[in-house]
């Protein structure tokens, strides 16, 4: 009987400690763990995104050699779509814990463009707003579940701002020039990616388990799939998005 | 037995609780309170959706998310309860929202605002900290030079002008793009219209709302620039100060009267001649016209200024009033495209964004009335025309004619229209109409006659808003008197009096003095 309660004992601190192994994790550093990759493909006719005028901002139009656009939708030369926000939706045990990155993430106010368009953060995790442009900018979070901010940036200067609640997506936007918007995912866990030029992604060091995955697009909306994971393996999961 | 209980221990308690300065709010009594009172606008779940939401700009405030104008918070913070009572009390300027405080018991009102705040879960969430900012006291020097130039400086330095304009009346390169959060139009303030300021009209106000940015709008907050040592307090102040040297030192005055002062030399006739700076301005209000259909809910024009002068043989009116754009504007039409789409429309096919020009009305009877009956104020009926002056930007012109209600106006010809010299310049409009006193067309045209009351009222379009024919702003009568020439008697009469005074006194003096003389010799003797 003693024996047994022993073994309960050595087998819930095993248990324990892989628990606390595998869910501190953080993405991208993935000592076992699965991966769960692919690619956003696009169909269809390519939109062209509308030209901005920077008449009014000398110094952000100097940054450009061709007329600078939004980039509502970026579709890559290999047909992919890129700013599209991949991430784990649900499936994750509801008792998890995540530790929050002690680096922070960075959007740059570069050419009167955000830098990233896309981007993604942990509950609680700093985000580093950059005015690189020197010029005024003001940057306003419209969260619904996180409280939202506005906060004045005349200059070239680093603000940092946290986030409170998991929220897909907490829009970002300049008043002083209305062309510039971008789009943040706050997060509870570290499984998330943003298609870039190739339009791959990949999501690591998942636990077994079986995973609703979203891909959110700012047009495009959003599409969901479901994968299942045993081991330690990759998993292919692809995405299309067709033009309106 | 339990709430007993507590209600012993919270007796005992030798303090009270230390974060709530009100008694206990009653939401069950603040319901009752919001659905007679605050539900027609702001809707029976708070959303800021009520059945007359949809007519108004700025939108009532949505009270689920929590997110408010006016607070001492940092920018995305919660309110505390003061901040909104204050905007309960005092109500929002330029805004439908009325001030509440002599209309509602103090009770009712606290009552209320803990009603309204159950309608977001942010206000039940007890990891917000609601924590007013710290705010300093005003440095001196207020109105000097020196301030208001150190104020300029940084107006211009941390990009005020971008949505305000260079000279402050919301007209910046930025104001057409203006959104508020959930995307409807919205006006970056006129500051020369302290008065009409949300969060209030004080130099303490337009700091604090510097410092905390209107959530929900495109107001950012400015404190990061002082934490990162940008500007200092002091220099954000100045700010403040500067922003409000802007305005009128007090709201304007609605005055009956509009003083017409009779000038001995020619009238002027531009907007820019110095006579004018040396003539009394009439502040006059204006509201849109929502009697007639298609009403309008959102007028851009808040009011007018007016100037009056008269010559021996003519007048001249001076009318300046604020306007964002000079209609027809192509940067303003995505703007007005959103209005048009916001304010909920009395046609049964909404008017289509276009490109319209500004314009103003002024209206008299067709002849001065004997008595108190004027004609109806909203541009006269069939049967009771008025004369009226309307001048547009494009063709940039002004007619005269005749008014026979909204959807009537007969130009009169023959040379009947008035002068008109206008300039448009840093979001302002200065137009000067002149017109002779008297004319041959009696029977239509006002006979202008001194010493008289003669009615008069206002209208005005922002082409850029939307405005056009009915879709306008309007005031109520009012009186223009042009002073009569001062006889020349009013100037002779107090010489004469002198003189007369004068004469007798020397007169008195001198008799005294003779009799003085006589006394010397007979001793007294009276000769009378």
């Amino acid at each position: 009987m003693r024996k047994f309660g022993s073994l309960a004992a050595v087998v819930a601190a095993v248990l324990v400690v892989a628990l606390a192994a595998w869910t501190r994790q953080p993405a991208g550093n993935a000592q076992g763990g699965a991966t769960v990759t692919g690619k956003v493909k696009f169909t269809g006719a390519k939109p062209t995104n509308p030209p901005i005028d920077m008449t009014e901002e000398p110094k952000c139009k100097a940054k450009y050699t061709t007329t600078p656009t939004r980039e509502t939708v970026v579709v890559n030369p290999n047909g992919t779509l890129a700013n599209v926000f991949v991430y784990v939706k649900s499936g994750l045990p509801a008792s998890a814990k995540y530790e929050t990155p002690k680096t922070a993430v960075l959007i740059d106010q570069d050419g009167c463009h955000y830098r990233p368009h896309v981007l993604g953060i942990m509950v609680g995790q700093t985000l580093e707003i950059k005015n690189s442009d020197g010029i005024l900018h003001n940057i306003k979070a419209k969260g619904v579940k996180n409280r939202p901010f506005n906060i004045s940036q005349p200059t070239t200067m680093t603000s940092t701002r946290t986030f409170s609640a998991p929220e897909v997506m907490v829009p970002l936007e300049c008043n002083v020039h209305g062309w510039m918007q971008a789009y943040l995912g706050v997060l509870p866990h570290p499984f998330y990616a943003i298609t870039g030029a190739d339009g791959s992604f990949t999501i690591k060091g998942l636990p077994p388990g079986t995973y609703t995955i979203e891909a959110w697009h700012e047009k495009y909306a959003t599409q969901t799939a479901t994968v299942t994971i045993a081991g330690t393996e990759s998993k292919t999961q692809d995405f299309t998005f067709a033009a309106k | 037995m339990v709430s007993g209980l507590l209600l012993l221990a919270l007796r005992a308690a030798p303090f009270p609780i230390p974060h709530s300065p009100f008694p206990p709010q009653d939401t069950t009594r603040g319901k009752a309170v919001y659905v007679k009172w605050c539900a027609g606008c702001h809707g029976d779940k708070g959303a800021g959706d009520g059945p007359a939401a949809s007519r108004m700009l700025p939108r009532p405030r949505d009270f689920t998310g929590a997110i408010y104008k006016v607070r001492t918070t940092a920018s995305g913070q919660l309110p505390t309860d003061q901040d909104v009572l204050r905007s309960i009390d005092e109500g929002l300027p330029g805004t439908a929202m009325p001030a509440w405080k002599d209309r509602l018991s103090e009770r009712e009102r606290r009552d209320v605002l803990a009603y309204l705040k159950t309608f977001s879960a942010f206000f039940q969430d007890t990891s917000q900290h609601i924590v007013p900012l710290t705010f300093s006291k005003e440095p001196g020097g207020a109105t000097s030079a020196v301030a208001l130039k150190v104020g300029r400086q940084f107006y211009d330095s941390i990009g005020c002008w971008k949505c305000h304009g260079k000279a402050g009346r919301g007209d910046g390169p930025s104001a057409p793009t203006l959104k508020t959060d959930p995307g409807e139009p919205i006006f970056a303030a006129d500051l020369h219209e302290s008065w009409r300021f949300r969060g209030g009209a004080g130099t303490a106000d337009i700091y604090r709302r510097l410092r905390t940015g209107l959530d929900g709008t495109p107001m950012p907050s400015f404190s990061d620039l002082i934490d990162q040592k940008f500007l200092t307090d002091e220099q954000l102040w100045r700010v403040a100060q500067y922003v409000r040297s802007l305005s009128p030192q007090r709201a304007p005055e609605v005055r009956d009267v509009i003083h017409a002062p009779r000038l001995p030399g020619g009238l002027p006739r531009s907007p820019d001649d110095s006579a004018w700076a040396r003539v009394e301005r009439y502040w006059f209000p204006l509201v849109g016209q929502v009697i007639r259909k298609p009403r309008w809910f959102a007028p851009a024009v808040a009011g007018v200024w007016v100037q009056a002068v008269h010559t021996a043989d003519s007048l001249a009116l001076r009318l300046e009033w604020d306007d964002r754009s000079e209609s027809p504007d192509t940067p303003w039409l995505e703007f007005e495209r959103r209005v048009l789409d916001h304010v909920t429309s009395d046609d049964s096919v909404p008017a289509p964004a276009d490109l319209w020009p500004d314009g103003i009305a002024v209206q008299f009877p067709r002849s001065i009335p004997a008595g108190m009956e004027r004609p109806y104020f909203l541009m006269g009926t069939a049967t009771d025309p008025v004369y009226q002056w309307r001048w547009t930007s494009m063709p940039r012109q002004a007619v005269a004619g005749l008014a026979r209600g909204l959807s009537r106006f007969d130009v009169l010809g023959g040379g009947s229209a008035p002068g008109a010299g206008a300039r448009f310049a840093d979001g302002q409009w200065r137009l000067v109409l002149t017109r002779a006193l008297a004319t041959a067309d009696t029977a239509n045209e006002l006979q202008f006659e001194a010493g008289r009351a003669i009615p008069v009222a206002f209208f005005a379009w922002d082409g850029s808003n939307g405005e056009h024919d009915t879709r306008m702003a309007v005031s109520a009568w009012y009186f223009l008197a042009l002073d009569q020439p001062t006889p020349p008697r009013v100037y002779l009469s107090p010489v004469v009096a002198m003189a007369v005074t004068l004469g007798l006194g020397m007169l008195v003096a001198v008799r005294a003095q003779r009799r003085a003389g006589a006394g010397g010799d007979g001793g007294g003797r009276s000769r009378a």
